[in-house]
């Protein structure tokens, strides 16, 4: 019996390499159908953020699909490949590598893999787009040439949810002697925003207190206790990612804490977060930087012709969730900086340099949103070559029990969060001995 | 027929002591040597280099350390990823704020994780077993726990070191070739190193542990010392993996990489490589890093009709299954079946 | 002072929830020697069930699905996987349980989807207050379901015949199979019964936190349980587990704020070395005497 098996066994090993090589070859050959843009997409679908990977990845390929169906960009078509990386650093730097060549924009979709990313993208010239995650100093387009953070990093949105706050609480001068208290899960993408939220506290005079959740999270009973009944915070920062962001909802209701006096991150303000909370989450608050929901010109358009044609990436019921928006808006932010690129370099497939031009010189006004199906969704972008980050407003929604609601658009405190992002960028620059480009010479 | 001991006539105890006492075992590992040193460099292309290559040493590393404290030493360990995350900052604090040349940063990263690793040895001299190995938990937890609270180490709001690039005596190692180099180097070195300290004395005083803790300590092995020093060795090995893997590959030490699942990883690596061998934890590295990498792509040609999402959780199916699969064929390691295989060969092609 | 009970009475809550993950660690462990990694995904596959079933029949028959279910992956286990590996060390058993969760994982989620899901059995989560302290319903039902749980597998296992085969299996092997116990379908029961635990786990887990992948971690919440309580020892899995739920909550609010917070995850860890130290196999587990 043993050595059947061990023969089994080596049959096998052969017929999966066999079929991988072949497959290689296979897929050499498809891939020759006219010039196409080729995205590479790091998605996950498995592990304990899927519905975010899967969410994003599947809205940015149904509008690549729908662009496709109307003949592409400027007659450019899109292709794609998805790569699987499970959320995890080694995967998805394998999934850069096998796919870099092809590729001249890539979004990374984790802190860790952004990371990576920054000094590969950086060298190979391949643009690294963080919407809304990775580092918030890489907003200065001096010191990091190459990298995206288009809308808006965590630190706008910080001085922005504290606007919120103080608009809820009737005016900023009401944020004087308020408790906050930052719940936030205890690995590097939670820490961040400390040092930010104790400045703002110094600077409109409320307290903060920080609350880390050990991974993953799951249990926090002890820091809702404290926060509630000890410390009686009046707002609570909800910065957490994946399961850690439902939790919170539960334990607040069950204390008796309000939930429209919790405030999320935009990574804890899906329908996936909220739903296995049930009532517990109604009046949760989140920040975002797009539209929720279907009422969309172009997501109409999409559900007609894409899902029409059974051709969609994700079972129905998801199509207009935040992710799957997310996904959409990434997808927008390619298109639209592969049109400014068309219009300097020509109609053609791009390079990393020229997509990084067309990147930088993004201008999606009002009439242009109007125009792509896009009104009420997204707020005018505008990027240069030292604002990599280009939005001016961040989203904040509401949970009503069955959906998301957009309540009110912020502009982040655009002064306070530069002055930290140019120190933050400097200070990264001199450690890694970049001299930061000097971009009144940039055309 | 040719592998075989007969006619290999040892005249010297130099030659009985070799490490490979048969020509052809000599004539196999030159070959390899060849493969890796000029062959793979030469002809393999960046991205099977960088992104193949590279883990697949790094992680070997790993678990060798590992498989001196498991498989030699008999203590099981499940957090030797926090080991290696000490190596890791260790290291880079070591290179980018203190300017101390690479190739003693990296053995430095070794250094320091390897003394966090004596000290989470110490319970191992009371502890056995499964208790042990989630008392190694410990180590997990609380080194992740230290490194992302003490401002100090991160030295920075975002919680991660950037790797700055790296210069050997003015020397930029920048391309995935050298990085290959570099890393191979420290891999070769380290090998040759553990596989004649397992020769040795203290292999063979490790083994005795393993065997019966009890019977070794009445014939004179100290328990005491050997344990810690097979935590030591062990935590070494995995501080100059996390170093290098962090210099080469993810190029900022930041704590998530090293979470737990990577060792219960490790663990697996030395345990479908086969425990107690040298070859066996580059097997279980191999098995464990690239096997999901090939699934990956298989499944991507074979599939490409299925939903990604069904294709995306075939993956963990067909992974598991082969982990099952293979502990069901040969428990002990696929450095046993090579063994078996060698076993054949001596007979070959008479086995009667 | 009032809030040091507060804190204490909710770690306790907690406590039982660990305790339920660990029970089953426990009991797969005294019959077979396994030390059996999937226990968490064993409770993410009978969420995933019971949500899918929900949604096209009546919680009662729900639930019997559920069952069957994992009465199927019980004895699916146990004689495609551990038939071929009796007798084998210790750690190549753990190594076959982790490839166990991986097939666990990838089965449940392409049948059911990775998206999150919400668990609502409807047990009713209303917060009181009994002076100064709140306390909830969902976490109280679940401190009973968790005794009742406790006393019906103590019944099971000193008073039914099956019972006395399994721990008669537990305690040895060989003479269990001399006096014709058939050895593989004792250990299917106890894996059934490991079933039934990851159930009501996966329940009490899954109202709280969704059914999704990360309901399978909460096998590494059971862990310091483990060690603590004795792998072997279905009541040192209790009690461990509520002296671990109540340690940590209790030093992450107390101790907490004085080192920088979040040492809620290995807290029970140094608990448990120092228990181990003094007691090298847990409070309850099982001592081996070693001779040369």
């Amino acid at each position: 019996m043993g050595r059947k098996l061990i023969f089994g066994f080596f049959a096998i090993v052969l017929a999966v390499s066999f079929v991988f090589i072949s497959g290689q070859a296979m897929a050499a050959e498809k891939k020759k159908a006219g010039p196409t843009q080729f995205f590479g997409i790091l998605i996950y679908r498995t592990g304990p953020f899927a519905a975010g990977g899967s969410g994003i990845g599947s809205g940015w390929e149904d509008f690549m699909e729908l662009r496709n169906m109307q003949g592409g960009v400027n007659g450019i078509k899109y292709s794609w490949e998805e790569c699987e990386t499970a959320y995890n650093t080694a995967r998805g730097v394998e999934c850069y590598e096998r796919l870099k060549d092809k590729m001249v924009l890539v979004h990374p979709l984790s802190t860790g893999i952004t990371y990576a990313l920054i000094p590969r993208g950086t060298k190979e010239h391949k643009v690294v787009v963080s919407s809304g995650y990775g580092r918030a100093d890489a907003s200065d387009g001096c010191v990091f040439p190459w990298v995206f953070t288009t809308p808006t990093n965590y630190w706008s949105q910080n001085s922005a949810k504290i606007k919120f706050i103080g608009k809820q609480m009737g005016g900023m001068d009401k944020l004087k002697g308020l408790k906050i208290a930052n719940l936030y899960i205890d690995i590097p993408y939670g820490q961040e925003t400390k040092p930010m939220l104790d400045a703002l506290g110094k600077k409109f005079g409320f307290t903060v207190r920080h609350f880390p959740v050990p991974w993953p999270g799951i249990d926090q009973k002890a820091q809702w206790l404290d926060i509630v009944r000890r410390y009686k915070a009046d707002w609570v920062i909800n910065r957490n990612w994946g399961v850690s962001c439902t939790v919170p909802l539960k334990e607040a209701a069950r204390l008796g804490f309000p939930g429209n006096r919790i405030l999320g991150v935009w990574w804890c303000g899906s329908e996936e977060d909220v739903l296995p909370a049930g009532p517990a989450a109604k009046g949760y608050y989140t920040a975002n930087w797009h539209g929720v929901g279907r009422n969309f010109p172009l997501i109409q358009e999409i559900i007609d012709k894409v899902y029409g044609k059974m051709k969609g990436h994700i079972s129905f019921t998801r199509v207009g969730t935040v992710y799957w928006n997310r996904g959409v808006y990434t997808a927008v932010i390619n298109e639209e900086a592969m049109r400014t690129a068309h219009k300097k370099f020509g109609v053609k497939v791009l390079t990393g340099d020229e997509m990084r031009w067309g990147m930088e010189n993004l201008n999606i006004t009002a009439e242009r949103i109007k125009e792509i199906g896009l009104e009420g969704f997204m707020a005018p972008i505008k990027t240069s070559c030292e604002n990599h980050e280009g939005g001016k407003t961040v989203l904040f929604q509401q949970w009503d029990g069955n959906k998301w609601v957009k309540v009110d658009e912020i502009a982040p405190m655009t002064d306070f969060v530069w002055k930290r992002i140019k120190a933050s960028a400097a200070k990264y620059a001199k450690e890694k001995g970049i001299t930061p480009r000097d971009c009144s010479k940039v055309d | 027929m040719f592998y075989r001991e007969c006619g290999v006539l040892k005249e010297t105890y130099a030659k009985d002591m070799a490490i490979f006492p048969i020509p052809l075992d000599r004539w196999g590992l030159g070959v390899m040597l060849v493969l890796a040193f000029v062959v793979i460099p030469f002809t393999a292309s960046d991205y099977w280099l960088s992104s193949i290559m590279l883990p697949f040493y790094c992680f070997s590393l790993a678990a060798l350390g590992l498989n001196f404290l498991t498989g030699y030493a008999g203590q099981v360990s499940i957090g030797h990823a926090a080991f290696m995350a000490v190596g890791a900052y260790s290291s880079l604090i070591l290179y980018g704020r203190y300017g101390v040349p690479l190739p003693l940063s990296i053995f430095g990263g070794g250094i320091f994780a390897s003394a966090a690793g004596t000290i989470f040895g110490i319970p191992s001299l009371r502890i056995k077993g499964f208790y042990l190995a989630v008392s190694t938990l410990a180590a997990q937890f609380i080194i992740e726990w230290v490194l992302t609270h003490w401002q100090w180490v991160s030295g920075g709001v975002f919680g991660t070191i950037d790797a700055p690039d790296m210069y050997i005596f003015g020397w930029i190692i920048d391309t995935p070739v050298k990085k290959y180099y570099l890393v191979l180097c420290v891999l070769t070195l380290l090998t040759v190193f553990g596989k004649n300290l397992v020769r040795g004395q203290l292999g063979r005083n490790w083994t005795a542990i393993r065997d019966m803790d009890v019977a070794a300590e009445i014939i004179g092995v100290s328990l005491f010392r050997n344990k810690l020093i097979a935590f030591a060795v062990s935590s070494f090995y995995a501080g100059v993996a996390g170093s290098l893997i962090t210099f080469t590959y993810y190029l900022a030490a930041n704590i998530e990489e090293f979470n737990l699942f990577l060792s219960f990883h490790l663990l697996g690596m030395i345990i479908i490589g086969g425990m107690g061998t040298v070859l066996g934890s580059f097997f279980g590295a191999g098995f464990m890093t690239l096997l999901p990498i090939f699934i990956n792509q298989t499944l991507l040609t074979i599939m490409e009709r299925v939903p990604s999402d069904i294709r995306a959780n075939s993956e963990a199916i067909v992974f598991g299954g082969l982990i099952v699969f293979f502990l069901i064929v040969e428990p002990y390691g696929m450095a046993r079946l090579w063994q078996t295989i060698k076993e054949k060969m001596r007979l070959w092609p008479f086995p009667y | 002072m009032t809030f040091f009970f507060e804190v204490l009475i909710s770690g306790l809550l907690v406590g039982v929830m660990y305790s339920l993950v660990a029970m089953g660690f426990a009991l797969i462990y005294k019959a077979s020697g396994v030390f059996n990694f999937a226990q968490g995904d064993m409770s993410l596959l009978a969420g995933l069930a019971l949500v899918g079933f929900l949604t096209v029949m009546p919680l009662w028959l729900a639930l019997l699905c559920t069952f069957a279910v994992m009465t199927i992956l019980a004895y699916g286990t146990v004689f495609i996987i551990f038939r071929p590996l009796v007798a084998r060390p210790p750690l190549i058993l753990f190594m076959a349980a982790i490839g166990l969760s991986f097939l666990i994982q990838g089965i449940g989620q392409a049948i059911w989807g990775t998206d999150a899901k919400g668990l609502n059995i409807g047990i009713p989560e209303i917060s009181f207050e009994i002076s100064g302290i709140y306390l909830n319903t969902f976490d109280l039902t679940f401190g009973g379901v968790a005794t009742a749980l406790v006393a019906g597998l103590v019944w099971f296992f000193q008073k039914t015949r099956t019972g006395r085969a399994l721990r008669a299996v537990a305690d040895d092997h060989e003479a269990a199979l001399s006096v014709g116990i058939p050895l593989l379908r004792a250990w299917a029961v106890t894996w059934v019964i490991a079933g039934i635990v990851a159930t009501v786990a996966g329940v009490a887990w899954g109202s709280r936190l969704g059914v999704q992948f990360s309901l399978s971690l909460i096998a590494l919440k059971a862990l310091p349980v483990l060690i603590l309580g004795g792998i072997d020892s279905i009541l040192g899995a209790i009690l461990a587990g509520l002296l671990i739920g109540a340690s940590e909550n209790l030093a992450e609010v107390f101790i907490g704020p004085y080192v920088g917070g979040g040492i809620q995850t290995f807290f029970p860890y140094l608990v448990a070395l120092i228990v181990l130290w003094f007691k090298p196999y847990g409070m309850f587990g099982k001592e081996i005497i070693e001779r040369v």
